[in-house]
């Protein structure tokens, strides 16, 4: 009875795909699902970098259920509904991340109607100090008659 | 000119609020997928015996603590005094799933640190704990009577936890119907 337990264990574990058992369209699948979803131990890489137990597991589930015919779109979900939006590392936009996906254009948008302005007040400021300027420039020549500098045309 | 002061002030104090929030929770402890969803169907054989099974109706019809742990866990040996004391004082049946473990190690781990569970499923593969969402052991899944998962500690249970959340939240359950 043991020994029929063991060995219908065996066969079921031979039953089930690895990495290397799929075909080359299914293991371009495996790299990018795997690359794609995150490992919960070691947060901050991905289920196929990390050494973690619980990470071999899951690209296990992957090979198994590319393997099995099973959609990207189904095995993403099969990995969120165990363990929540979080595993994806491309989150889908909805109301828990829309700050996620729109901040960094919102920033963006801040940046340039900052840079906008600062460039609109630096392209006025120097028309007010020319006028000045002139003005000085005017009396100053009033006072001498001489011409300042005037570039001397070389016959050479 | 007064603009000058107000806005980096309010830029200011708006990353400070956003980094103090950054700094001050635990980014390891992740939101379950499963609060207020019905605990994953299980059925595996119990860690006493290979031939015996249990299954996910043993949480129909009262409040259940559902306890991951393995004999290779240190946290879980921190815990296991007070898992067993929550079981005490609220009378809520702890069921144990064993993670990943061997079932001699296991039966040993029991046998030197106490036995807070009434029953003990083996998860030798660990396939029941990726469908509970279980990233690390330990892991406690708050169960009420129809089944449906309320509340989850990831890793070892605090006596503050214990005393704060987990008791409370065992009896409220076990009163509502």
């Amino acid at each position: 009875m043991r020994i029929s337990l063991i060995l219908l264990a065996a066969f079921l574990m031979t039953g089930l795909a690895s990495a290397t058992d799929l075909n080359g369209p299914q293991r371009a699948r495996y790299q990018q699902l795997t690359g794609d979803l995150r490992c919960l131990i070691c947060q901050n890489r991905s289920i196929a970098d990390s050494d973690a137990p619980l990470a071999k597991d899951l690209r296990h589930i992957v090979a198994r259920q590319i393997a099995q015919g099973r959609t990207d779109a189904q095995i993403k979900q099969y990995l969120v509904d165990r363990y929540g939006q979080w595993v994806l590392y491309d989150p889908p936009f909805e109301f828990a991340t829309w700050l996620l996906w729109l901040g960094p254009f919102a920033l963006l948008l801040v940046g340039l109607i900052m840079a906008l302005t600062i460039v609109r007040k630096r392209r006025d400021a120097p028309r007010r100090h020319a006028e000045l300027d002139r003005a000085r420039l005017a009396r100053v020549l009033g006072e001498t008659d001489k011409p300042i500098n005037r570039p001397r045309k070389d016959h050479s | 000119m007064r603009w000058r002061v107000v806005v980096p002030a309010v830029v200011v104090a708006g990353l400070v609020v956003l980094l103090g929030y950054g700094l001050t929770r635990q980014p390891s402890i992740l939101p379950s997928a499963l609060i207020n969803k019905p605990a994953p169907a299980f059925n595996l054989p119990t860690l006493d015996a290979a031939d015996k099974r249990v299954g996910s109706d043993v949480l129909k019809g009262h409040v259940t603590l559902v306890n991951v742990w393995a004999s290779w866990c240190v946290a879980c040996r921190e815990e296991n005094d007070l898992v067993t004391e929550i079981s005490q004082r609220t009378g809520v049946p702890v069921l144990g799933i064993n993670y990943k473990d061997k079932r001699g190690d296991a039966k040993r781990w029991l046998a030197r640190f106490g036995n807070p569970f009434a029953v003990v499923a083996f998860d030798r593969s660990g396939q029941v704990g990726i469908d509970w969402g279980v990233a690390a052991v330990p892991e406690s899944f708050v169960v009420d009577r129809h089944g449906m998962i309320r509340y989850k500690v990831v890793g070892a249970i605090t006596r503050k936890e214990m005393n704060k959340v987990l008791i409370p939240k065992l009896k409220q359950l076990q009163q509502a119907s």
